[in-house]
């Protein structure tokens, strides 16, 4: 019996384990290999055995190290996220508080109107932004008549900074409202009666109450908004400058135009880990109430 | 007051620019900048163009299979982690959902080559299966916790084989979670751009991929025109998948 038992639960999880072992865990440790690479003459890798010598060495890390403009874009892609994060937060708060506080036979159907964009296709909504922000559309014209009556050059919006962030809070709002939600319906009103029957206005209740007790949802909507947009590609790509390049924008050109694989490998790996930091530091900030599947759970479904 | 205020410019945030997109596909003219008139146009010449056309049956192709071999893989790891909580299988499945997409395309892409695989149908495909499992196994896993386990043991009590009690009794109770989880995993997969633009390779092109292009070169409303028809078949499986499973939208209260 106990043979048969173990058995059958080698049947049902085998399978999709062995698909990821393969299509997700291999490519990954490949990944770390080839960190270690040099690049080959035609991109890729150079042959991993090479004159009797194995191909192993820490040159595309140290030059991740010593090449200033690498580390340079990766704090500026940590800012972009941070500041992602922020005015999603500032978003998303009025959003979850409204539908926690509705009527329970309303809520579903709000919740359902912030999870539907994000089910919409990701080019669609940054290509939206293009039509807004273009030059001939009417935010442009207005901005830019407003700048020339104080006497400024007009700017650009498309294209910019500015684009880009405004994109990335769009794109990931509903990664915020979600957890943010989760646990504001949690809250118990008679906390923020009895505040109130003690005199504390609604700013004190807010800040000595609510927000106190919402932490753990800020601290795993952050983690889930911070860490997809630190690996962004497509949103600057499309809607930033020149010099709005992001990480992702980095990996993406040393796979698919230096064919520096070694050094893309390198900037991944970077990624990856300041990803992971940054959830395990968030996950322990909010003391174990986060990182837990249901909270990743709620944020993509 | 100042809340509903504050809610509704969040709303109108999300909803506006997408509605610019709609409208503007029937918006007679080739700049996004102002209204001139209605027409069909747009979606008349989409219709004609054949490289859109071939894009899109790229995807369906794409998204069907993938789907049919995540929906599988996918039930059956959502199983498996609700009965038998494997640490491996949790961390394998949870993790293409918790990472940056890029990383996954850029591995996957390295992998693929290697192995010398052409860049393709198939590599797209085997890419797509591998990030939907995740979102499948985490619907049929809910819809399990919402289910009397005792069904499934009484039918073994009752003398069933654990393939027919999974046949008869299980499977018709956790189906509407996976048809859901497939549903989602189509979507997942027609949608995807940053996993398909590494594992795609020069010749092929799915929807996502022929959009990108298009809107990297020239804005034209035909733009508008796809990216409004592939919205609304989108929004249509995801509105039916959370009907099927109310945990999609993160409020199952017998989850609570």
């Amino acid at each position: 019996m106990q043979a048969r038992a173990r058995l059958g639960r080698w049947l049902v999880s085998g399978p999709p384990v062995l698909y990821l072992l393969v299509f997700f865990a291999a490519p990954a440790l490949i990944m770390v290999l080839a960190s270690f690479r040099t690049p080959g003459d035609f991109g890729g890798l150079a042959p991993l055995v090479e004159d009797g010598r194995l191909d192993l060495n820490l040159d595309s890390y140290a030059r991740f190290f010593t090449e200033s403009v690498y580390a340079q874009i990766f704090v500026k892609s940590v800012w972009y996220a941070l500041l992602t994060t922020l005015f999603c937060l500032l978003l998303a708060y009025p959003l979850a508080a409204l539908i926690a506080r509705s009527a329970k036979k309303h809520r579903d159907l709000l919740l359902l109107l912030v999870i539907l964009p994000f089910w919409s296709n990701f080019l669609i909504r940054i290509y939206a932004w293009m039509i807004i922000l273009g030059p001939n559309a009417a935010l442009a014209k207005t901005v830019n008549g407003m700048l020339g009556w104080f006497g400024h050059e007009p700017v650009p919006l498309l294209f910019s900074s500015f684009a880009v962030l405004v994109c990335l809070v769009y794109v990931h709002l509903p990664f915020m409202v979600l957890p943010l939600y989760a646990n504001l319906e949690k809250h118990d009103r008679a906390l923020l009666d009895a505040a109130q029957d003690l005199g504390a206005g609604a700013w004190q209740r807010f800040w000595r109450i609510t927000f106190p007790l919402s932490l753990p949802g800020v601290y795993a909507g952050a983690a889930l908004v911070f860490i997809p947009a630190l690996g962004i590609f497509a949103i600057p790509d499309i809607l930033g400058g020149p010099e709005d390049s992001l990480i992702g924008n980095v990996i993406k050109q040393q796979f698919l135009e230096t064919r520096d694989w070694p050094f893309g490998s390198v900037l991944s790996i970077v990624l990856t880990v300041a990803a992971l930091v940054l959830a395990g530091t968030a996950a322990w900030i909010g003391r174990g109430s986060l990182g837990t599947p249901s909270s990743a759970e709620a944020a993509r479904a | 007051m100042g809340l509903w205020a504050a809610a509704l410019a969040g709303y109108a945030f999300l909803y506006v620019p997408l509605l610019i997109v709609i409208v503007y596909s029937f918006n007679d003219s080739r700049l996004n900048a102002e209204w001139v008139g209605f027409t069909f146009g747009w979606y008349d010449k989409l219709f004609h163009n054949q490289d859109m056309l071939l894009a899109a049956g790229n995807s369906l192709l794409i998204g069907l299979t993938a789907s049919a071999v995540a929906t599988v893989l996918g039930t059956m790891a959502g199983m498996a982690m609700y009965r038998y909580r494997p640490r491996l299988l949790s961390i394998l499945v949870l993790a293409p959902i918790a990472i940056p997409e890029i990383l996954m395309g850029v591995s996957l892409l390295i992998f693929f080559v290697l192995l010398n695989l052409t860049l393709g149908l198939v590599s797209v495909a085997l890419a797509h299966i591998a990030f939907c499992i995740g979102f499948v196994a985490i619907v049929v896993r809910s819809r399990l916790a919402g289910m009397d386990e005792s069904l499934t043991e009484a039918a073994r009590d009752c003398g069933a084989s654990p393939l027919n009690a999974f046949r008869y009794v299980t499977l018709p109770l956790i189906m509407p979670g996976v048809i859901a989880g497939a549903l989602m995993a189509f979507t997942l997969s027609i949608d995807d751009f940053v996993i398909t633009f590494f594992t795609a390779g020069a010749g092929t092109v799915t929807l996502p991929l022929q959009i990108y292009s298009m809107i990297k070169i020239a804005v034209t409303p035909e733009v508008n025109a796809v990216s409004t028809l592939l919205m609304l078949l989108t929004l249509a499986l995801i509105i039916v998948a959370s009907k099927l499973s109310p945990s999609l939208l993160g409020t199952d209260e017998e989850k609570a």
